[in-house]
């Protein structure tokens, strides 16, 4: 799912501070999952800049809302008019709701979070970057485990000099991390594949990664137009 | 309404606080009738929202009494409920409210006398900060159920 953070309270109220008619819009789909911006982060974060705008003396109007999924302008239509009322909306979705709402309404759109990664659940309230939508995936061979995600340097042929002896990384600003090359290396020894660690990746072509542009994909044979 | 009364909501477990304000009544203890008790089955059942309805609702300060620790009913819903009054006690000086307006206790069914201590503790805390300046909802709190 796509994983995201709330905004500080101090930044959001300052987004906010020329408006008094707003719409709290959440997304039920990745960020209700990742407790950033479902229906009930929309409640909490409305109840508390209510509060905030009290007591500053400047009271705001807030309607609260959450659509299916923001990324799509079927779910967000029955909120059209809505939001063409309001003076602004904020948008509880990950950066594609922020983007989508934007094409669509000549309204300012504004994020309440800060969208990070790919991820997966690690326990409740933990969430760990494991893909990195470099499109161009190599999963079959690495035992599942992605180095490109989950090694600090994206290397394809680790693990480097900066693995410890208890098999953590060096690079640990978020607490300690195994070395995905460790993980690789004993995963593959479960599946019998240790000698895919003897395969040397020749230079990964990223083109297919965000360094070719803005990514699309098509697919003819969905397409409506005849 | 008079600002010297503050209105005071405590949300409070079933099994312990809840518990120790009807032993603190059935003691005959005197305590401030400025405390609006709100009964959960768990403190665990606290939710954040709860916390900031209640000070849009215009409470001037709200209480969360929980079991002590280790004698949870549920196991861990006062460490929990803990957490998020730390978690809301955190954002409200963000918020312009004043974080000693929120504590959290922990309390057995057998402390009436404790019970009433806080109530008149805080009541008394809270009276020395000056009116929640969100007072558009007032009405809320007023006469007890709406």
């Amino acid at each position: 799912m796509i994983v995201a953070d709330q905004k500080p309270i101090e930044e959001i109220l300052q987004m906010l501070e020329p408006y008094k008619k707003v719409l709290f819009l959440g997304c039920q789909t990745c960020v209700a999952v990742c407790m950033a911006g479902g229906e009930k982060e929309v409640g909490l974060l409305a109840a508390a800049v209510r509060l905030a705008r009290k007591q500053q003396g400047r009271p705001i109007e807030i309607i609260e809302g959450a659509v299916k999924r923001q990324c799509d302008d079927e779910f967000n239509e029955p909120w059209a008019k809505t939001i063409e009322q309001q003076e602004a909306v904020l948008s509880l979705a990950c950066g594609v709701g922020v983007n989508k709402l934007s094409e669509r309404f000549d309204v300012p759109i504004l994020p309440a979070l800060n969208t990070k990664f790919f991820g997966e659940v690690e326990r409740q309230g933990v969430w760990a970057e494991v893909c990195a939508g470099c499109g161009n995936c190599i999963l079959h061979l690495t035992g599942g485990i992605c180095p490109i995600a989950r090694c600090a340097k994206n290397l394809l042929n680790g693990p480097c000099g900066g693995v410890r002896a208890d098999g953590t990384c060096e690079v640990a600003h978020n607490g300690p991390r195994p070395c995905a090359w460790v993980m690789i290396y004993e995963r593959l020894g479960k599946l019998n594949q240790r000698q895919n660690i003897e395969n040397i990746f020749a230079a990964k072509d990223w083109s297919s990664d965000r360094h070719g542009g803005p990514r699309k994909r098509v697919r003819e044979d969905m397409l409506l137009e005849t | 309404m008079n600002t010297n009364e503050p209105k005071i909501v405590a949300f409070c477990c079933h099994y312990c606080a809840f518990a120790a304000a009807d032993l603190a009544g059935v003691l005959r203890l005197r305590y401030p009738p400025n405390v609006h008790i709100i009964r959960l089955p768990c403190t665990g059942k606290l939710d954040a929202l709860y916390i900031l309805k209640a000070f849009e609702a215009g409470a001037d300060g709200v209480m969360v009494a929980g079991c002590l620790e280790g004698s949870c009913h549920f196991i861990s819903g006062n460490l929990r409920a803990k957490k998020r009054v730390l978690a809301v006690k955190s954002l409200l000086p963000k918020l312009g409210i004043a974080p000693e307006r929120l504590e959290f206790f922990n309390l057995s069914s057998a402390q009436g006398d404790r019970f009433a201590q806080i109530a008149r503790e805080l009541t008394e805390r809270i009276k020395n900060l000056s009116p929640n300046p969100s007072p558009q909802e007032k009405g809320a709190l007023e006469g007890g159920r709406r």
